[in-house]
Parts: C-alpha cells; sequence; structure tokens
C-alpha cells in the first residue's frame, strides 16, 4: 500500500465527513441568531406599514361611529406608522392612536434613569477599584452585584412597588403631599411617590445600577496602572489621581458602559408595570408636550418628575393586550419607534467605543 | 584591556569633566536620606534584607545588582511607592533630612512632594505637554496660569526639553519620541520642585544618544538635586555616579565611592559582578 | 539647604515638614472616600431591600400577617391547584406556576442552549475574523431588543405563521392562540446571545496548547473540538447555561404575551400556561386590593422565583469561580 492510499483512510474520511457536518451544524446555528433577526425585523416592519385587511370595514365602521367621523377620517393615516403616529396620544380608535405621551415619558425616565445611575454608579465603580484594598468589603460588594445582575427585574418592580410607590405605606392610606416652597413655585411632592415619573426612574436605576459599575470598573481597570503611579509620584493625594488622570482616561469606556445601560433600561417594561404605569394616557409628565411648552409653563419641569407617565414598551404592551387586530399594527409601529430609539443610542456607544480605541496610544 | 581597566579609564575622564563643572566643594557633605536596618516584605516574600546606607545632598548615587536582587524596591522605599502595593510591610528606618518618612505622621503626599521619582517606562500622561508639566504643582495648588507657565518653561529648560518641545506645548505628550518623552517626565518631577529625585532605569529603553542627553542632564542636575539612580549599565553609573551600591539578593553588599567599588571592590560578590562572571 | 533654595527659580513652595497637618485637601479626601463608599454600599442596601420587603410580606410581617402566616407552605409547595381569586375557597398551590416556568424555560433551554453552544464553537473555532465581524454585532443587537417585543414576535408571528401551519394544519394538534411553545421558542432566541458570548469566553481561553496537542495526535478540527476545547471548557460552558436558564426563568414579558393567563398543570406545549412571573404581572394589572391574601400571594410568588434564580446564580459562580482556578 502507497503512503499516499495510506493517508486516505475510510475510517478518516467518514471522519472528515462527520467533522464537516458538525461544522456545518455550527455554522447554521449561527446563522440562526440572524435569521430570526431578519424575521422578527421584517414581520413588524410589514405589520407597522399596514392596517388589517379583513377587518377594514370594521375599522371604518369603529371610525365611522364617532360623532367627528368626517374630520377624523382626513386625521386618519394609511399607515400606523406616520409622522402622526409619533405627534398624538392613545386613543380609543386605533387609527388615530399615537405614540406621544409615551416618547416623552421615556425621555423623562432616561433623564432621571441617567441622572441617578452615573454619579452612583461611577462612585461605586471608583470605591471598588481605586479605593477599597481588595478587602473583605470588595469582595461582599462584588459578589451581591453580580448576584443582582441575576436576579430577575420583576423582582425590582417589586421592591420598587413597595419602596418608592407605596413607601412601606408609611404615609397611611391616602399620603401626604409635601409642599416645597422653592420661592418662585410651590412644588408639591406627594408621599410616597406613588405612579409617578421619579418611583419609575428609581427603580430602573436600582434595575441597571449593577451593570453600570460593573461597565464603568471595566473601563477603569483597563487604565493603565502607570498612569496612577505616575500622579502619586508626583505628589498628587488619591483622589486628585483619580479626577485628573484616571477618570478623564476612562470616561470614553465609562460613557459606552452607561449608554448600553440606558438603553437596556429603556427596553424594561415588568418593573414599570408592577409599579402600575399601565393606564391609559393621554398626556405627558408635567404637560410638556414640546419644546415650546416648557417656555409657556416652566414649573412643568419640576412637575413632571412627579407626575403619571407610560413609556414606549409599557405603550406597545397595552396595545399588544388589547383585543382589535388594529392594536397590533399599532403596536408593531411602537416597537419600531422604540427599536429606532434604542438603535441610536447603541449606536453613539460604538461611535464613542470607536473613537476612543483609536485614541488610546499607550 | 581588562574591565578594571576600562573603568579606570572611565573615572578619569569622569574627573576632567567634574573639574570644570563642579561648582561646591566636596568636603560640606550633609546626609540626605539616612536609612537604617530596613528589612522589606512583600507579603511573605522578604525582598530586602538589612539595608543601611546614607545619600549625601547634591550627589548622584547609583544601584547596581543582577535583576530581581531588590533594586526597584528599595528605590521606592525611599519615596514611600511600596505603599500602592497591597500586602507590603517593612521595618527599619528611612530618614529624610532627620525624619522618619515612615513615621505615623507622616503624610505621604507631602513625602512625594520632595522626592520626586521617574520611571524606567516613561509615563506622559494623555495630555498635553504643558498639561503634563503643569499637573504636579497644579494638585499642590498652584492655579495660576502666569505662575504655572514660568514653571513649566523652567523645568522643560532644566530637563534640556524647552528648545524641541517650546513651539507644540499643546500637543499630545504622546506625540513625542521615547528620549524626548523621558526628559518630560524628568521635566515633569522636577516641576513639583523637589530635592531628591529618584531614578529607575530611566535610560534603559532609549538609543545611546537619548542616554547620552540623559545623562548629561542627570550631571547638571546634580548641582541642585540627590539623584538617587537604579541602572543595569555598568559603564553609566561610572559615568554619572558619585557613589554606588551594590545589591545582591536583596543584600546591599557593599557601597563606596564609585571610582573605589569599581576599581577596587572589598568584596568578592562585587568584583564578580562588575567583571561580568555572574548576573 | 539655603543654596538648593537659593538657586531655585521655581516658585513653588517646598513643604519643610513632611508632618501631617488639618487641611482642607486631607479633609476632603477622607469625605470622598466616605461618599464613595455609600455609593458601593447602596447595592448592598437594595439587596437588603428586596429581602426585607419579600421575607416581611411572604413570610413574617410585624404587625399584620405575612403571605405563609396563613398559607401553610406545605399547600403551598403541594396543592396542585392555583386558584387565589376564588371567592370561597382561594387555593394556593403554586405546581402550576412553577410548571408554566419550568416547561416554558425548558423548552428554551431545548432550543437556546444547543444553538448557543454551537455558534460559540463556530465563532471560537472555524469562524473567519470576517464572518465574527459580522455576526458578534447581530448577537449583540439580539440581546438588546426588549423583551415585550419578543412577545409580539411570539404572539404575532411565530404562533400564527409557524406553528400553526406546522402543528395544527399539518399533524393535526390543537395550538391555542397563547401557547407555551412560542414562548419557549422566544426565550430560547433571547437567550442565545448570553450563552454564545459567555462560552465563547470560555472556549477562547483554553490555551492553544491545547489544542495544539490535540492535532499533534492526528486529531481533526471535529475532535479537537469537540473532544479536547469543550471539555477544557466545560465549567465556563455550565456557568453560562446556568447564568441562561436563570434569565430564562426569571423572564417576564414574552411570556406574559405569548403564553397567556392560565396557571395549569400540562405538559402540552401547545396549551397557554401561566409561569410565576405572567402571574405576578396579571396580578399587578388588576386592581387587586393591597392587604388581600392575592396581594400578598405575589410576594410568596416573588419569593420562589427569587429564590430559584439566586441559587441557579450562585452556582454558576461558584463553577465560574472553580473554573478560574484552573486556569490561573
Ligand atoms: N509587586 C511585587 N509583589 C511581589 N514581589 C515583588 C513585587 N515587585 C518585586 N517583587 C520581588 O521583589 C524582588 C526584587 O524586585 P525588584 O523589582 O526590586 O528587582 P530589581 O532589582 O529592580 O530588578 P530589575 O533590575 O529587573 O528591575 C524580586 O524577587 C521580585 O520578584
Ligand atoms: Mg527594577
Amino acid at each position: 500500500m502507497s503512503v499516499t492510499g495510506r493517508l486516505r483512510e475510510p475510517a478518516l474520511a467518514k471522519r472528515h465527513r462527520i467533522g464537516k457536518l458538525f461544522e456545518w451544524l455550527c455554522c447554521g446555528s449561527t446563522w440562526f441568531g440572524v435569521v430570526v433577526l431578519l424575521l422578527l425585523l421584517l414581520s413588524v416592519g410589514w405589520k407597522a406599514m399596514t392596517w388589517p385587511t379583513a377587518d377594514a370595514d370594521a375599522a371604518d365602521r369603529a371610525a365611522a361611529m364617532k360623532t367627528d367621523a368626517p374630520s377624523s377620517a382626513a386625521a386618519t393615516s394609511a399607515r400606523p406608522l406616520s409622522t402622526r403616529f409619533l405627534t398624538s396620544y392613545d386613543s380609543r380608535i386605533p387609527q388615530k392612536a399615537g405614540i406621544k405621551a409615551a416618547l416623552w415619558g421615556s425621555l423623562w425616565l432616561l433623564v432621571f434613569v441617567g441622572l441617578a445611575t452615573v454619579p452612583i454608579g461611577v462612585g461605586a465603580a471608583i470605591y471598588l477599584e481605586e479605593y477599597s484594598n481588595e478587602g473583605r468589603w470588595k469582595r461582599i460588594i462584588q459578589v451581591n452585584l453580580s448576584n443582582l445582575a441575576g436576579v430577575p427585574s420583576i423582582v425590582y418592580g417589586i421592591l420598587g412597588l413597595t419602596v418608592f410607590v407605596r413607601m412601606f405605606g408609611l404615609f397611611g392610606h391616602d399620603g401626604k403631599v409635601l409642599d416645597l416652597n422653592l420661592g418662585f413655585t410651590v412644588l408639591a411632592v406627594p408621599l410616597p411617590f406613588e405612579r409617578s415619573v421619579i418611583s419609575g426612574a428609581l427603580t430602573l436605576s436600582l434595575l441597571v445600577l449593577p451593570t453600570v459599575i460593573v461597565a464603568a470598573q471595566e473601563a477603569l481597570r483597563a487604565v493603565p496602572s502607570s498612569i496612577r503611579t505616575a500622579s502619586y509620584a508626583l505628589g498628587a493625594t488619591q483622589w486628585q489621581t483619580i479626577r485628573h488622570q484616571v477618570l478623564p482616561a476612562a470616561m470614553p469606556g465609562i460613557m459606552t458602559g452607561v449608554i448600553l445601560s440606558l438603553s437596556r433600561a429603556m427596553g424594561e417594561t415588568a418593573p414599570l408595570i408592577m409599579i402600575g404605569a399601565l393606564t391609559y394616557l393621554a398626556r405627558c409628565p408635567g404637560h410638556i408636550d414640546s419644546v415650546s411648552s416648557v417656555w409657556e409653563h416652566p414649573t412643568g419641569l419640576l412637575e413632571a418628575p412627579f407626575d403619571v407617565f407610560t413609556s414606549l414598551p409599557i405603550q406597545i404592551f397595552n396595545w399588544v393586550s388589547r383585543a382589535q387586530p388594529e392594536y397590533d399594527h399599532l403596536a408593531a409601529a411602537g416597537i419600531i419607534v422604540l427599536l429606532v430609539v434604542l438603535m441610536c443610542m447603541n449606536t453613539a456607544a460604538i461611535l464613542i467605543r470607536n473613537r476612543f480605541q483609536r485614541r488610546t496610544l499607550w | 584591556m581588562t574591565l578594571m581597566q576600562s573603568f579606570s579609564e572611565l573615572m578619569h575622564q569622569r574627573q576632567q569633566r567634574e573639574t570644570v563643572n563642579r561648582s561646591r566643594p566636596v568636603e560640606t557633605e550633609v546626609t540626605k536620606l539616612d536609612v537604617r536596618n530596613l528589612n522589606f516584605f512583600y507579603g511573605d516574600k522578604q525582598a530586602l534584607f538589612d539595608v543601611s546606607m546614607r545619600v549625601a545632598e547634591r550627589s548622584v548615587t547609583a544601584f547596581i545588582g543582577p535583576s530581581g536582587c531588590g533594586k526597584s524596591t528599595f528605590l521606592r522605599t525611599l519615596n514611600r511607592m511600596n505603599d500602592i502595593i497591597e500586602g507590603t510591610g517593612h521595618n527599619g528606618r528611612v530618614l529624610l533630612e532627620g525624619q522618619d518618612i515612615y513615621a505615623r505622621d507622616v503624610d505621604v503626599v507631602a513625602l512625594r512632594k520632595r522626592v520626586g521619582m521617574v520611571f524606567q517606562k516613561s509615563t506622559p500622561f494623555p495630555k498635553s505637554i504643558f498639561e503634563n508639566v503643569a499637573y504636579g504643582p497644579r494638585v499642590a495648588g498652584q492655579n495660576q496660569y502666569k505662575a504655572l507657565v514660568e514653571i513649566v518653561e523652567q523645568s522643560l529648560k532644566r530637563a534640556a526639553l524647552w528648545d524641541e518641545v517650546k513651539d507644540r506645548m499643546n500637543d499630545s505628550a504622546l506625540a513625542l519620541s521615547g528620549g524626548q518623552q523621558q526628559r518630560l517626565c524628568i521635566a515633569r518631577a522636577l516641576a513639583t520642585n523637589p530635592d531628591v529625585l529618584l531614578m529607575d532605569e530611566p535610560a534603559s529603553a532609549l538609543d545611546p544618544a537619548s542616554t547620552a542627553r540623559i545623562e548629561d542632564l542627570i550631571f547638571e542636575l546634580k548641582q541642585n538635586y540627590t539623584i538617587v539612580i537604579v541602572t543595569h549599565n555598568m559603564q553609566q553609573a561610572a559615568r554619572i555616579s558619585d557613589r554606588t551600591a551594590f545589591f545582591f539578593q536583596g543584600y546591599l553588599i557593599e557601597v563606596d565611592a564609585t571610582q573605589k567599588l569599581f576599581t577596587t571592590p572589598t568584596k568578592k560578590q562585587t568584583e564578580d559582578y562588575i567583571t561580568g562572571r555572574f548576573g | 539647604m539655603s543654596v538648593a533654595q537659593a538657586t531655585s527659580p521655581l516658585s513653588i513652595k517646598r513643604p519643610s515638614s513632611l508632618t501631617r497637618r488639618v487641611s482642607w485637601t486631607r479633609a476632603r479626601e477622607q469625605i470622598i472616600r466616605a461618599v464613595l463608599f455609600l455609593c458601593g454600599a447602596l447595592s448592598l442596601l437594595t439587596t437588603a431591600g428586596i429581602i426585607i420587603v419579600l421575607f416581611t410580606e411572604a413570610i413574617y410581617s410585624f404587625g399584620g400577617t405575612a403571605f405563609f402566616q396563613s398559607v401553610s407552605i406545605t399547600d403551598f409547595l403541594f396543592d396542585t391547584v392555583w386558584a387565589p381569586q376564588h371567592p370561597d375557597h382561594p387555593r394556593f398551590g403554586i405546581l402550576p406556576l412553577l410548571c408554566g416556568t419550568f416547561v416554558i424555560a425548558g423548552l428554551g433551554g431545548l432550543i437556546g442552549l444547543p444553538i448557543g453552544l454551537a455558534s460559540a464553537i463556530y465563532l471560537s473555532e472555524y469562524a473567519k475574523p470576517k464572518m465574527r465581524r459580522i455576526v458578534k454585532p447581530v448577537l449583540e443587537i439580539l440581546a438588546g431588543i426588549p423583551t415585550v417585543v419578543y412577545g409580539y414576535f411570539a404572539l404575532v408571528f411565530v404562533t400564527p405563521y409557524v406553528l400553526r401551519p406546522i402543528f395544527q394544519t399539518w399533524l393535526g394538534f390543537n395550538v391555542d392562540i397563547f401557547n407555551a411553545l412560542s414562548a419557549g421558542i422566544v426565550v430560547g432566541v433571547m437567550i442565545i446571545p448570553t450563552v454564545c458570548s459567555l462560552s465563547e469566553d470560555a472556549l477562547r481561553a483554553v490555551p492553544r496548547g491545547l489544542r495544539e496537542a490535540g492535532y499533534a495526535l492526528g486529531s481533526t478540527k471535529f475532535d479537537v473540538s469537540l473532544k479536547v476545547v469543550v471539555p477544557a471548557a466545560l465549567s465556563g460552558i455550565l456557568a453560562s447555561f446556568l447564568l441562561a436558564m436563570a434569565r430564562a426563568i426569571g423572564e417576564t414579558m414574552a411570556v406574559t404575551i405569548a403564553a397567556g393567563q392560565q396557571p395549569r398543570l400540562t405538559l402540552n406545549p401547545f396549551r397557554g400556561m401561566e409561569t410565576m412571573t405572567a402571574y405576578i404581572v396579571n396580578i399587578s394589572l388588576g386592581d387587586t386590593e393591597a392587604g388581600s391574601m392575592e396581594y400578598k400571594s405575589l410576594y410568596a410568588v416573588a419569593l420562589s422565583l427569587f429564590v430559584i434564580t439566586l441559587l441557579m446564580n450562585v452556582l454558576a459562580q461558584w463553577v465560574l469561580k472553580r473554573f478560574r482556578e484552573v486556569y490561573e
């Protein structure tokens, strides 16, 4: 038997065939995710662009039932997803319903979750990475963080419900109102917070804090320790070193992590449902529904945090759980809006990350 | 020519240079740093064994010895940079002008302002050249821009870098060459106005020309600063230092005037090392 | 000394004494440190908050009656009917909810774990860099899609356009509009990114030398991947499985939307089921009065959910820790 012959054993050929099969299986699995994503986007996009055909008459009838039918006919649009959709409130007539209240609600949540998580998350990360000397505290907090990251979001909802919405029932059955006199206006702070923007934002903040902290820790760890050493050697104190050298160097990484965490918070539904955000709502928090309305009544900015709200995923869930098929299409339009918002945030995060990578020279 | 002879040669060249350069008499030696019976530990592992030595004011002291013998460790005990590493411990005393720098009430920040340090790998901050040099005075509380400009200029001049960078003070420090970066780090250390300057192999990553510039610089700086330098290059030690200390496996084997140590070492290990029999 | 001062032109003051003095800078350092510590300790407070809330409402209430002070634990764990709304005889057997949770998570696992692992193997052993550059972002997008969207996808696409044509029209099963299988499928898709990225990390951490040793013994790539690399990364893979399953069990919106609200003790994936999470959502959607048994049952269910997911997370971390010891 020749050498080449021996190198072509039939058993080996079979093994190669199995190997090839295995590779194809793995490759298929990898593309599975891509295919599902495409299917998801296509089906949502298709739904968002059409009204249900079979029930078109029924929808017409529903619209005609309303007294102001002639004018509303002009207001309805050919597709669920349209500019009208972005600028009108939820409605019992699917063709007139829009997502404005949810957009503003999500914006408020975003602002307050950001305000709460960035300082606390970065502060905690700094403590863990720069101050705690690998001691017991650090270990406890670190283990605790990874456990918190695994707690189902709905459990945070229950925490928020008890702590922020009801405040353990400490303020009686009807609650109290704390009037804060700010000089130019009196701000009424309801205690407990009830179903307000602030309750939702604080709940979401607790939910994403572990991820923000871990991301910030990674960014801090990526700063070479030679920078710290050099700074100490120049007689800088620890805080000066962190403030002037470590934080600026870690900032892009921290921002990336923060934005990704915020985008996760934007998509969270369950905790907000727990705190009772799922209601029919046809107004924006603090009655601020456009930039110009801020000029008209600036106190709305102060009232908004304590006002009721809805958010994009809540509004979507609201529509999904309604029976008429039109609402499925509205939900799809809402999903498109939500995905576009999240996509923008993620793109921002990626852009920051890429810039950072190019700039790093050490 | 044997090694010993080559060292004598070097010494001779140096003396000639020194007579030109010397601005003060040798006799007025003041002890700047006084280390007494220092033991140092990384966790359980002892890195320094009973080290005692004095460093004279406005002199250059070189530390030599094989890799891992504890030179850097010892250098870092002199401005307490080892405090940053967890689990380290020491006993014995280190006196800076008679004050124990490890005493309980010593502020390490104040100590490090007086005992500056330059590292083997140049570590410019990812900021502008100006910001790099101005950083030390800034954290020390100097916020007036005019004063900062003055300090930066003085420091860069002392580090012999001014002419090369004076037109690009706002460029990133990372855009400088390796040798320039190292001189920037020296300028940065000088800006805090220390009186002792510790250098850990400051020229080991540089080309011969940059190395020569740094050596010249050290020679200049000696007039105002007390300099302690770690080097692997024995010719370098011979060229620039007044006194040389030889470390071996955590022990200070021998410390003496450079000329004497290189020509007539008293210990066998020292001789073996400088003649290249090991290390 | 005086010479040094005189020749020094630099205008910054040299501290003459090394001794600490009371100063704003020093005080500030301490204050900042304390504030930062509080930030770090907030996470401990969160955990304490969760435990206290669940404990006082479910196990032992000071002053009031907690859930388990009126319902015995054996009833809760072994009764087979969950009917908290029943006007005369409310029954609180968690088994139907557990069943719903585990059937859906199990279906999700059946789909998500093998696919996730296979993609991890492909990405770490076979894929060219270009392919990785395409697929990794897609997986990241998949991980970033809100769960409510997955729920919608299951209800509006998977059930009517995939499951019903195949299983009802073709094979003759009766597929409810709300069913466990559609929920399981999207949960499976949801956990693919988790499994894939964590497993891939574990696979990539296997030293190159081990692979080369495998090839040197005349193994094919298939042999090396499956018999050398995967066993060597087994603990990391196992941890990723555990974390993914914990996520599947805690998953809320997709299962609430797709699997319905019928607590049902069945293994038939074509029927609607209610999971623990879906039950919690449904209670909070209705106008249940705070203080009623129904309201308290929410905390008992949440406590069970918390304990189960916590155990899985702790187990995963334990496995991961052992794994680290091997490679460092
Ligand atoms: N951070 C550390 N933790 C534990 N051991 C250390 C640490 N740094 C140094 N050592 C040990 O202390 C001993 C002395 O190290 P040191 O860095 O002082 O040597 P060195 O003389 O500077 O060597 P080189 O010439 O290579 O720089 C070595 O055995 C080293 O392994
Ligand atoms: Mg060294």
